[in-house]
C-alpha cells in the first residue's frame, strides 16, 4: 500500500506492506534511524515519535495507520543548525550514556514541555515512565528536562516554537 | 518481531466495519488503539488475515454527557479520559483509574472499548466498568444492542460480543448521589498489569449515606469481578472504620485469584481486603471533609 | 549557545561528552542502523522444549517461500564442522541443535530471506518434530545420581562442569570450630539478565572477490571476537574486519559469541551477500546469556566481641546447558574469591561447583568483574547476619573488621593483593551524610509505634581491571589492553584503543587522560575504538577493565609521546634535554618560563624541523600489562519503609560513597554510579529469569522481566573518597560496576533490617511485595 505522510515537515511516501510498523517505515524506508527499537512487547519506548503531535510507540502503530498524518522524530528537533534546548539539556546534564533510549526520551519530553511547560520532578518522572533507560538511572534525565524547561521559559517560548 | 501478513481496511463507517467483519468472519479483527492487538500480532499469538481499522470512523471518538449519563466513543483514548477534567464531578472513577493504565505512551493510543473487548482479567477498565455498572453499545449485522457490565465478561479474554459485533461506545449511568471514587492498584512497576486492582465507586446521599456502591476487582479471577455482597453491605450506611473492615472482608471473599509469579492466591485475596479497606477509609475522609455537619 | 567547553588540564573535570554531539541528534550509528546494498535478513527457529530429542526437521515449506534464500539446520553446519562452537569459558556450545535441544528457545534452524518479516514468516514454516525428554531445572537435582545426563558429548558424562576451590579448607574448618560464634546462611543470587536496551546483532558481509569478511557486530570485545572467529571458521585473521559501531549498552551481554552470529557469517559466505541478524528482545532474554544463578552457603565465624575468624563458602553455580561464561581461563568461578570482601579474615575457603541444567547458557559477568557481585552480595549479607547474632550494629561490626589502611598492599587469605583503600573513612563519610545515629534513633521510635523501617549498610570491595598476564587470559589471550596515539603535524591527536565503550564515555574520558598528559584540550583528541583494522589489539570493555588497562595504556603512550616531544622541544628551545621543564601544558627552559613551546609547535617540528638523527613523526603505541588488579570500594547506606499491608518496600534514601581512586571525569563517574545503582535496585526488587518445572522461561520479555522506570527508581545521593591506586599510572581504579556489585546487599540488608525484630535473618532477592507479605503474615502482622 502507498502511504504518504509528513515527516519532520517534509512530505514523504513509500510503498509498504500493511504489516509494516511505523518504526520500520521510518528506519528502513526513510532511513531515519534515530528512532530505535528495543523490545517486542511495547514496553521500552525507544521507538517513541510524535504522531499528529502525540508521543506514541511507533513499534505499535502500523505505517498505514499514519497515512496522511504528521510525524516528528528526533531528527526533527534541531532547527537551523540549532539544537533544541532538550538536546542541550541532555548533553549538559549527562542525560545519556549509550544513547539508545535518548531519541525516545527526547520526543516524550518534547511533548511534555508542550503540555506542561514547567513540570516538577514528579511530573517528569511520570511522563517518561513509558521510556526505559538501562544506563542512567533517570536522575540526570530529569535534570536535563528541567534544564530545557528553564531555558525555554527564560526564552519566553514553549517547546516547538523556539527559534 | 513482525505480524503475519494481513489485509488492511481503513473503514470510514461502523456499517462498513461490520460488513467487513461479517464477510471475513473469524479471520477478521477490528483494531482500535492496537495496544493489545498489535503486540499479540507481533508475537504471532494473533494472526488475523483482515484488520479493520476503526480509527478513521467519524464520530467514534470523544465523550458526551447527557441526562442518562456519560457516553464514551469507541476510539476515545485512555489519555483523553485521563485529561477529561469536567468528568471529575460526576465520574471521578474514570479520572482515578486512567492514570494507572499501562504507561503514558500506551495511554495515548489505547482505548477503553478496546480494553473491555480484549477482556484481560487484569485490565483496569474492566474493574472500573463493573463498579460503575456500565453498559456497552454494540452494533452488528442484526442491528444494535447494549450489554450490561455483569453480562459482558464471560471468561479470560472472552466476552459476550459476537465475532461480527463492534462496541461503538461505553455508557456509564448518571450517578444517583454524590460520587466519590478511587482506584487502588498493586503493580510491580509502571507499565505492569495489576497484581491486584480495586475500583471503588460510592454514590452518597445528602446525609452522607451510601446510595449506590460499586466495587470492581482486577486480576483476581478469570475475568474482572464485582463484589456484590460487599457492595450490599454499604448501602444505606455511613462509612466508618468498622464498616470498611467488614466490607473489605466481604470483598476479599468475592475474589477468586490463582497463585503465580506475582504472588499466591492468599496474598492477592488479602490485597483486595487491604485495598478495599484503605480505599473506603480515604473515601470516608473525603465525604466527611465535604460534609462536616453530618460527620 | 556553544556547547563545547574546552579546558586546559582536563583531567578530573566534568567535561561534557564528545559522543553526545551525534547521540542527542539521533545520529548514532548502531548496528541495526547499518544497511548494506543487497542485504538479507536472518531469523532463527527456536525450540519450544527445554529438553527434547529432535526426530525430524522439515525445511521444505520454508525453502519454498518466495524470497527465502537459505535455510540452515544443525546437520548442514555439522557437514561444515560448525555445528558446535567454543565458548569463551572453554566449553562448547551448539550453534544449531544436532540430535537434541537442551533449553527452551535453543537455536534449531536459521532462515535467510529478503526482509525481516519474510525471514520470520519462513522460520514459522520450518517444521520440527520433538520427543520431549525429562527436564533438569534444579541445579541441586542435576548433581543427584538419578538425574539425567544432559551433555552426552562430555567425558566423563556428568552434569558437573567443574569443581573449583580456593583457600585452606582445614584451617578454615578448624578456625570455625574454635570460633565463639558461627553464623550460617543459605543465600541465592537469582538468574538475571544484563538486557542492554539495544539487543545483540550483527551483519556479516563476505566479499567473494577479496575473500574478506567484514563483520559489524554489537561487541564489547571486537579483537577477541575476530580471533575466535578466525579459529572457528578457518578464515585468516587479517581477512576478518570486525567493526563494533555505536553500542547501545552492553553490561556483559555483548562479550560472548552467539549462534546467530555464526549463522549469519556462514550464510554470508555461502550466499556472497551481506546478512543481518538482530535478535528480538525475547531472544535476548531467553538465549543470549544470563548472569548470576549462584546458590551459596556461607559460614562465618567470629569472636564474642565481633572479630571475624574464618569464612567458608560452598556454591552451586547453575550455568544452564552450556558454560558460556566469559571468565578468564583459570577462573571458572571468576573472581569469586574476592568473597572475603573488605574484612581482615585470618583464613577462608571457598568452593564452587558448576552444573548443567536445561536452561539458557551463560554465566556472564553482568556489570560485574566476573562473579564479584555474587561474592560481594554473599559477604555483605553474611556480615549482617553476624551482626544480628552478635547484637551489634552492622556498621560497628564492619568498622571492627575492616582491613586497616596501614595493611595495604593487603594479601587476602584467598590470594589477592588489594592495592589501596581506606574503608573506615569511606563508611564514615556515608554515615555522616545520612546522619546514621539519627536514623537509628528514628528507627527505634518507629519500631515502638509498630512501623517497619530498615537501614541497610554495604561496604564492598571490588576487584577489577583483569588483568596481569601472569594470571589472566581468555582462551590463551593475555588480558592486556592497548592504546596507540598519533599526533599529527598541527598538534591534533587520534588515539585508538583495544577497548569498546557502550555508553561509558571513553571518547571523552580517554581524551581527557591523553590531553592532560600532552598539554592539550579534549577537543584536540579524537578517540576511536571498535575497528579491528585500525585499533591495536585489546581484550575489550567489560569487568570495569577499560580504565585500569586501556586507560593506563593511554596515559603511558601519551607519556612516551611527551618524552619524544621533550627532545624536540629541547631542539626548538636550543637547550639540553635535561634543561627542559614541562609545566603541564608547555615545555620551557628550566628557570625561563617566558620562553616556551607547546605540543602543537613540537608536533609541527616532528614533521618539519627535527633534531639531527631523530626519526620523524610523533606517535606511540603501548600494550599495557597491568602489574595488579585494582580494588575500588564503597560504602552504601539505604533506608527503606515497608508497607505493613502490602509488603511493598519504599526506598526512602540511598547514599553511595564510592572510592574509585583518581577520578577522570566526575560527571561520568556519577552517571555510572546512578546507572549501576538502578540496575542493583532492579536486581534486589524486580528481576529474575525464573523457570517452571518443565523448563519454560517465565520472564521472556519486558512485560515479565521488569526494568524499573523513572517512577520506581529511587533518588540517588552520591559522594566519594579518593584513594588512588598506587600501581595505575594515574591512580584510577574503574567504576562502572561498583554500584551494581555493592548495592543489592544494601537494599536486601535494609529490608531484612526492617524485619529483623521478627527474627528474620535472610530473605532471597528479588524482594517482591508478596515475599515480604508472607513474612509479615507468618508473624501475625497485618493492616
Ligand atoms: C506495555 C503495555 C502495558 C499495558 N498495561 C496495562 C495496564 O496496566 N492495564 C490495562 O488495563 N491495560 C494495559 N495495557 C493494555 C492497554 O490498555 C490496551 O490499550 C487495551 O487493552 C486495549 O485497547 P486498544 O484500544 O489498544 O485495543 P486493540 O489492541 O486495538 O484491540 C484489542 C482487542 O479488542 C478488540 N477491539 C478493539 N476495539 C473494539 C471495538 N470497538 N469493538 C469490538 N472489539 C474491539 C480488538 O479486535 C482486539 O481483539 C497495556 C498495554 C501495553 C502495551
Ligand atoms: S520498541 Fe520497545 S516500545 Fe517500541
Ligand atoms: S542511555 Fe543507554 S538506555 Fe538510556
Amino acid at each position: 500500500m502507498r502511504v504518504t505522510l509528513t515527516v519532520n515537515g517534509e512530505v514523504r511516501s513509500a510503498d509498504v506492506e500493511p504489516r509494516t510498523l511505523l518504526a520500520y517505515l521510518l528506519r528502513d524506508e526513510f532511513r531515519l534511524t534515530g528512532t530505535h527499537v528495543g523490545c517486542d512487547t511495547t514496553s521500552c519506548g525507544a521507538c517513541t515519535v510524535l504522531l499528529n503531535g502525540v508521543p506514541v510507540k511507533s513499534c505499535t502503530v502500523l505505517a498505514v495507520q499514519a497515512d496522511g498524518g504528521e510525524v516528528m522524530t528526533v531528527e526533527g528537533l534541531e532547527q537551523d543548525g540549532q539544537l533544541h534546548p532538550l538536546q542541550e539539556g541532555f548533553w549538559e546534564s549527562h542525560g545519556l550514556q549509550c544513547g539508545f533510549c535518548t531519541p525516545g526520551m527526547l520526543m516524550t519530553a518534547y511533548a511534555l514541555l508542550r503540555e506542561v511547560p514547567d513540570p516538577d520532578e514528579e511530573t517528569i518522572r511520570r511522563a517518561i515512565s513509558g521510556n526505559l533507560c538501562r544506563c542512567t538511572g533517570y536522575q540526570n534525565i530529569v535534570k536535563a528536562i528541567r534544564y530545557a524547561a528553564e531555558r525555554l521559559s527564560a526564552a519566553g517560548a514553549v517547546a516547538g516554537e523556539v527559534k | 518481531m513482525f505480524p503475519a501478513p494481513f489485509e488492511y481496511l481503513a473503514v470510514r463507517s461502523v456499517e462498513e466495519a461490520i460488513d467487513a467483519l461479517a464477510r471475513h468472519g473469524y479471520d477478521a479483527k477490528v483494531i482500535a488503539g492496537g495496544q493489545s492487538l498489535l503486540p499479540m500480532m507481533k508475537l504471532r499469538v494473533a494472526a488475523p488475515s483482515v484488520l479493520v481499522d476503526l480509527n478513521r470512523v467519524e464520530g467514534l471518538s470523544g465523550w458526551q454527557e447527557d441526562a442518562q449519563g456519560l457516553r464514551i466513543g469507541a476510539t476515545t483514548r485512555h489519555a483523553a479520559l485521563e485529561r477529561a477534567r469536567p468528568l471529575a464531578e460526576r465520574y471521578p472513577l474514570i479520572l482515578a483509574t486512567a492514570p494507572w493504565i499501562a504507561d503514558p505512551l500506551v495511554r495515548n493510543r489505547g482505548t477503553m472499548a478496546g480494553s473491555l473487548a480484549h477482556a484481560d482479567p487484569a485490565a483496569d477498565w474492566g474493574a472500573a466498568f463493573l463498579a460503575l455498572r456500565g453498559q456497552v453499545e454494540v452494533q452488528g449485522p442484526q442491528g444494535t444492542r447494549s450489554i450490561g457490565a455483569d453480562d459482558f465478561f464471560v471468561d479470560i479474554f472472552t466476552t459476550s460480543l459476537a465475532a461480527d459485533e463492534i462496541i461503538t461506545a461505553v455508557r456509564l449511568p448518571r450517578p444517583v448521589g454524590h460520587p466519590e471514587a478511587t482506584y487502588l492498584k498493586l503493580e510491580r512497576k509502571v507499565g505492569d498489569f495489576a497484581v491486584v486492582g480495586v475500583a471503588l465507586n460510592l454514590e452518597v446521599d445528602p446525609e452522607g449515606r451510601v446510595a449506590q456502591a460499586g466495587i470492581g476487582l482486577a486480576a483476581v479471577g478469570p475475568k474482572p469481578l464485582r463484589a456484590p455482597q460487599a457492595e450490599a453491605a454499604l448501602i444505606g450506611q455511613r462509612l466508618s472504620f468498622n464498616l470498611a473492615r467488614e466490607v473489605a472482608a466481604l470483598a476479599a471473599e468475592a475474589a477468586d485469584p490463582t497463585s503465580d509469579q506475582r504472588g499466591s492466591a492468599a496474598f492477592k485475596r488479602d490485597m483486595v481486603r487491604v485495598f478495599v479497606q484503605r480505599g473506603l477509609e480515604s473515601l470516608r475522609q473525603r465525604i466527611e471533609g465535604r460534609q462536616p455537619a453530618s460527620a | 549557545m556553544a556547547l563545547e567547553v574546552t579546558e586546559a588540564r582536563p583531567l578530573g573535570k566534568p567535561i561534557k561528552r564528545k559522543e553526545d554531539a551525534r547521540l542527542v541528534r539521533g545520529q548514532g550509528r548502531y548496528l541495526d542502523d547499518i544497511a548494506l546494498p543487497g542485504m538479507l535478513y536472518l531469523a532463527l527457529v527456536r525450540s519450544p522444549y527445554a529438553h527434547a530429542r529432535i526426530k525430524r526437521i522439515d525445511t521444505s515449506r520454508a525453502k519454498a517461500l518466495p524470497g527465502v534464500h537459505l535455510v540452515l539446520t544443525g546437520e548442514d553446519l555439522a557437514a561444515k564442522n560448525l555445528a558446535w562452537m567454543p565458548t569463551l569459558a572453554g566449553d562448547k556450545q551448539m550453534v544449531l541443535a544436532v540430535g537434541k535441544v537442551l533449553f527452551q528457545y535453543q537455536e534449531v534452524a536459521a532462515v535467510v530471506a529478503e526482509s525481516r518479516a519474510l525471514a520470520e514468516d519462513a522460520a514459522n514454516l520450518v517444521e520440527v518434530e520433538y520427543e520431549p525428554l525429562p527436564v533438569v531445572v534444579d541445579p541441586f537435582y542435576a548433581l543427584e545420581p538419578e538425574a539425567p545426563i544432559l551433555r552426552e558429548d562430555r567425558d566423563p558424562p556428568s552434569n558437573r562442569i567443574f569443581h573449583w576451590e580456593v583457600g585452606d579448607r582445614e584451617a578454615t574448618e578448624e578456625a570455625l570450630r574454635r570460633s565463639a560464634v558461627v553464623v550460617k546462611e543459605r543465600i541465592r543470587m537469582p538468574r538475571v539478565h544484563p538486557a542492554p536496551l539495544e539487543p545483540c546483532g550483527c551483519i556479516a558481509d563476505y566479499q567473494r572477490a577479496t575473500g574478506k569478511l567484514t563483520w559489524y557486530v554489537t561487541s564489547q570485545a571486537p579483537h577477541a571476537h575476530r580471533t575466535v572467529l578466525s579459529l572457528v571458521s578457518g578464515l585468516p585473521e587479517h581477512k576478518i574486519h570486525v567493526i563494533s559501531p555505536d553500542v547501545g549498552g552492553g553490561f556483559g551481554n555483548k562479550v560472548p559469541v552467539f549462534p546467530g552470529y555464526v549463522c549469519a557469517i556462514v550464510a554470508s559466505i555461502g550466499l556472497g551477500r551481506p546478512v543481518k541478524w538482530v535478535e528480538t528482545r525475547t531472544e535476548n532474554l531467553t538465549s543470549t546469556n544470563f548472569a548470576r544463578d549462584y546458590h551459596m552457603e556461607v559460614e562465618i565465624g567470629a569472636t564474642e566481641d565481633g572479630r571475624v575468624t574464618a569464612l567458608k563458602v560452598f556454591t552451586i553455580a547453575d550455568h544452564g546447558a552450556f558454560d558460556a561464561a566469559a571468565d578468564p581461563t583459570r577462573f571458572p568461578a571468576g573472581l569469586f574469591s574476592i568473597v572475603t570482601g573488605s574484612y581482615d579474615f585470618p583464613t577462608a575457603f571457598a568452593e564452587v561447583d558448576g552444573v548443567y541444567t536445561n536452561k539458557a547458557p551463560g554465566g556472564v559477568a553482568y556489570r560485574c568483574s566476573f562473579r564479584v557481585t555474587e561474592a560481594s552480595f554473599l559477604i555483605e549479607r553474611a556480615m549482617n547476619s553476624l551482626a544480628l547474632r552478635l547484637n551489634l550494629d552492622p556498621a560497628e561490626l564492619r568498622l571492627r573488621n575492616f582491613i586497616p589502611p596501614e595493611k595495604f598492599p593487603y594479601r587476602s587469605p584467598l590470594g589477592w593483593t588489594y592495592d589501596s583503600g581506606d574503608y573506615a573513612a569511606t563508611l564514615k563519610r556515608a554515615m555522616e551524610i545520612i546522619d546514621y545515629p539519627a536514623l537509628r534513633r528514628e528507627q527505634a521510635e518507629r519500631r515502638a509505634r509498630g512501623e517497619l523501617m530498615g537501614i541497610g549498610v554495604s561496604t564492598f570491595t571490588e576487584i577489577v581491571g583483569a588483568g596481569p598476564s601472569h594470571t589472566f587470559d581468555i582462551l590463551g589471550i593475555k588480558m592486556f589492553d592497548s592504546c596507540e596515539i598519533r599526533v599529527h603535524p598541527t598538534g591534533k591527536v587520534i588515539a585508538r584503543l583495544g577497548t569498546r565503550h557502550q555508553g561509558q564515555g571513553h571518547e571523552t574520558t580517554f581524551a581527557q587522560v591523553i590531553a592532560e598528559e600532552l598539554g592539550l584540550t579534549t577537543d584536540d583528541v579524537i578517540v576511536e575504538e571498535g575497528d579491528t583494522d585500525t585499533a591495536p589489539y585489546g581484550l575489550g570493555t567489560y569487568a570495569s577493565r577499560s580504565t585500569p588497562t586501556a586507560g593506563a595504556a593511554a596515559a603511558v603512550a601519551a607519556r612516551r609521546v611527551r618524552d619524544k616531544a621533550r627532545k624536540i622541544a629541547a631542539h626548538l628551545l636550543e637547550v639540553a634535554e635535561e634543561d627542559v621543564d614541562w609545566d603541564g601544558q608547555r615545555f620551557h627552559p628550566v628557570g625561563a618560563p617566558a620562553r616556551s613551546v607547546g605540543m602543537a609547535e613540537v608536533a609541527l617540528a616532528a614533521y618539519t624541523n627535527l633534531p639531527p638523527g631523530m626519526e620523524p613523526g610523533l606517535e606511540a603505541s603501548v600494550y599495557y600489562d597491568p602489574p595488579n588488579l585494582t580494588f575500588p570500594n564503597g560504602a552504601y547506606i539505604c533506608v527503606v519503609d515497608i508497607d505493613r499491608g502490602t509488603g511493598q518496600v519504599h526506598v526512602r534514601r540511598f547514599v553511595a560513597v564510592d572510592d574509585c581512586g583518581t577520578v577522570i571525569n566526575p560527571m561520568v563517574v556519577e552517571g555510572q554510579i546512578h546507572g549501576g545503582l538502578t540496575e542493583g535496585f532492579a536486581i534486589a526488587f524486580l528481576q529474575e529469569i525464573a523457570f517452571d518445572d518443565t523448563g519454560n522461561c517465565l520472564a521472556p520479555n519486558f512485560m515479565e522481566y521488569l526494568v524499573p522506570t523513572a517512577v520506581e527508581t529511587p533518588r540517588w545521593e552520591t559522594d566519594r573518597t579518593v584513594t588512588p591506586s598506587p600501581h595505575h599510572p594515574i591512580g584510577a581504579k574503574g567504576v562502572g560496576e561498583s554500584p551494581n556489585v555493592g548495592s543489592p546487599a544494601a537494599f536486601a540488608n535494609a529490608v531484612i533490617d526492617a524485619l529483623a525484630p521478627l527474627g528474620v535473618t535472610h530473605l532471597d532477592i528479588p524482594l517482591y511485595p508478596w515475599k515480604v507479605w508472607e513474612v509479615l503474615r507468618q508473624h501475625g502482622i497485618t493492616e
